[in-house]
């Protein structure tokens, strides 16, 4: 029989999101190269559109999971729907993008058939018939390969940014609806709300100054503004700054804060952890000032000063005082 | 309530990690510290029960150092704790780890059961949500604030992208707690001085070794990532660095 790569969409409200591309170009690889048939499932209410969208990329199929009891996300919910769908579906790989939402319930789902899910991938290799996951570890200090007992069902959630989701081949996929199992639902989700308006809108800043915990204390952040000011640019923070309560949460840069792109991103003392990384890694040029030469900024910087950041900072600043004049 | 929190020690932050002979694990000589949501696990642990009363214990799976973890807890203020005592433990999986974990603690009644919602070192992300499927219970995951409600509780699910939502579940349950939901407390001298006399109790490899099954996922090799990017280093004399980037922002990057 022929096997088959599942690759599980996601959506929110009927809005396809849009990582399920990036899940899809690797879905789609991964089937050329082992032959496997590759199909879509997206699970929710309402999703004709979202099944749609799938459908015009190139996958065998495309199933449309649909139940009331879908309409807002919950564990319960998606674990007995998809649980039903891939027991009678059969595929042999199940392939995620690694957002909240699946963090929340594929390590359960992948347990409900005794399985492990691999999550928060970052590639594969596939060599002599055997495939290895690429993982990153020690909060991507170090990558590793990562191989899977048995012959499948496995699961597999990959990080945002893995994979190209502007590169998925585009198709034109039979879509099926399926009526979704349902079992009892005993988490109540209420409706997701953003919190108070933010007052700074970091998307827009040209230059940004951004401190992490290299800075060891508060009232060090005043290094970090003095370099601001005289770059006329924002200052803005890593997470754990935030949570410190250093600086407001609103200046935070990344996957729980704010997405920025800015022509400059100066980052001082932070070590470039994944969940920062997809908030700034569209800047168009980084700097990264960081005393660990190993640390994983500087595996995305344009330029990367290996040093301490207390000497370093303030001998910048006064040198850029001297040259902007 | 009667709160257990899932605690790992991880490699200290600013540890200068080594590949090991075989590149499949880090070398051992290195400092090692709490997993750093673990810590604000137990934090909003010990909170919960200065509020509603109860008792809060601590469970870490691993080798004779890993009981530095739960000194520091029951010092903060933790009632006992459980030591899943062996090196083996540092290998197993998270479904696994999971097991082994449930194993210990089942002739126990808990009300809730925390773990952070990650490990610095693996990383897997899955534990909590593992250990609620072995256990029957609900879960709910990336946790930044928690409120007693009408017999069960009310949390603060962090969302994607700056949302937020409430969800609402019965006890027992399983929560993963988010760093930053609270403030950490330090550990006082008489904290430390009665953490001495506070149970701990240890659970070694056989006694719940039953419950596990062979590793599914296996670590082939460990090694640094490739670099993608082109970098330019610089280092040297903070002065120089510091006139080499001014003039670089000026000339090449014309940021003014
Ligand atoms: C679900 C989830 C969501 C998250 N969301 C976000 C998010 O939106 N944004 C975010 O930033 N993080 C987020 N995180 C946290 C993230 O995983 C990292 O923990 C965090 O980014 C680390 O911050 P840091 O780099 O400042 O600190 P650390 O990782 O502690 O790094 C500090 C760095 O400073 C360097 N340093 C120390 N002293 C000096 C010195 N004197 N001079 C120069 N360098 C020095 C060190 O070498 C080290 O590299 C999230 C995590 C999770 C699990």
């Amino acid at each position: 029989m022929a096997e088959t790569i599942l690759v599980i969409a996601e959506q929110r409200e009927s809005k396809l999101n849009r990582v399920s591309f990036e899940t899809l170009t690797c879905g789609q690889a991964l089937a050329k190269q082992t032959g496997w048939t590759l199909e879509a499932a997206v699970a929710g209410n309402n999703i004709a559109s979202v099944a749609a969208e799938v459908a015009k990329t190139a996958v065998a199929k495309v199933y449309a999971i649909e139940d009331g009891t879908l309409e807002r996300y919950t564990p319960d919910g998606y674990v007995a729907a998809l649980k039903k769908f891939i027991e009678s579906s059969k595929p042999k790989l199940v392939l995620l993008p690694h957002t909240y939402q699946v963090r929340d319930f594929a390590p359960k789902l992948a347990a409900s058939f005794g399985a492990v899910l691999v999550s928060d991938v970052v590639g594969y290799k596939y060599e002599n018939g055997k495939l290895l996951f690429v993982r990153q570890m020690f909060q991507g200090k170090f990558a590793a390969d990562v191989s899977l007992s048995g012959e499948g069902l496995w699961f597999v959630s990959f990080q945002s940014g893995s994979f190209r989701g502007d590169q998925v081949q585009p198709g034109q996929a039979p879509v099926e609806k399926v009526n979704a199992a349902t079992g009892e639902i005993r988490t109540h989700p209420e409706a997701p709300f953003q919190e108070a308006k933010q007052a700074v809108d970091l998307s827009q800043a040209e230059i940004i100054v951004s401190v992490g915990r290299g800075i060891k204390e508060q009232k060090n952040i005043e290094i970090a503004k003095n370099l601001a000011d005289a770059l006329g640019g924002e200052i803005a923070a890593s997470r754990p700054i935030c949570d410190a309560g250093w600086l407001p949460m609103e200046r935070q840069v990344g996957s729980s804060g704010q997405t920025v792109s800015p022509k400059l991103y100066l980052a001082l003392g932070i070590s470039g952890a994944i969940q920062h990384l997809v908030g700034m890694k569209g800047s168009r040029n980084i700097i990264a000032i960081n005393k660990d030469a190993e640390a994983p900024i500087f595996e995305i910087a344009d330029v990367a000063v290996v040093g301490n950041l207390f000497d370093i900072v303030p001998a910048l600043t006064e040198e850029v005082k001297k040259v902007k004049v | 309530m009667k709160i257990l929190v899932c605690m790992k020690q991880v490699p200290q932050k600013d540890a200068p990690l080594k590949l090991n002979e075989s590149a499949t694990w880090v070398r051992e000589d290195i400092g090692y510290e709490v997993n750093e949501p673990d810590a604000y696990a137990l934090e909003e642990a010990l909170r919960q029960k200065e509020k509603n009363g109860g008792e809060v214990v601590v469970v870490t799976a691993g080798p004779a150092r890993s009981q530095q973890v739960l000194r520091e807890a029951l010092a903060k203020g933790a009632d006992r704790a459980i030591h899943l005592e062996d090196d083996r433990f540092v290998t197993l999986d998270a479904f696994n780890v999971a097991r082994a974990i449930a194993q210990s603690i089942k002739d126990e009644l808990f009300d809730l059961v925390f773990t952070g919602l990650q490990s610095d070192d693996f990383g897997y992300a899955q534990t909590g949500v593992l250990l609620a499927e072995l256990l029957g219970w609900p879960h709910a995951t990336i946790i930044m604030q928690i409120e007693a409600k009408d017999g069960g509780i009310r949390v603060k699910r962090e969302l994607e992208g700056g949302y937020f939502q409430y969800v609402n579940m019965p006890l027992p349950s399983v929560l993963t707690i988010q760093s930053g939901i609270n403030k950490l407390r330090y550990a006082t001298l008489i904290g430390i001085k009665q953490a001495k006399n506070k149970p701990l109790r240890r659970v070694t490899f056989d006694e719940v070794s039953a419950a596990l099954k062979p590793n599914q996922l296996t670590i082939e090799r460990l090694y640094i990532p490739q670099k993608t990017k082109q970098t330019e280093v610089i280092q040297g004399p903070p002065q120089d660095v510091a006139k080499k980037l001014a003039a670089k922002l000026r000339d090449e990057l014309r940021v003014f």
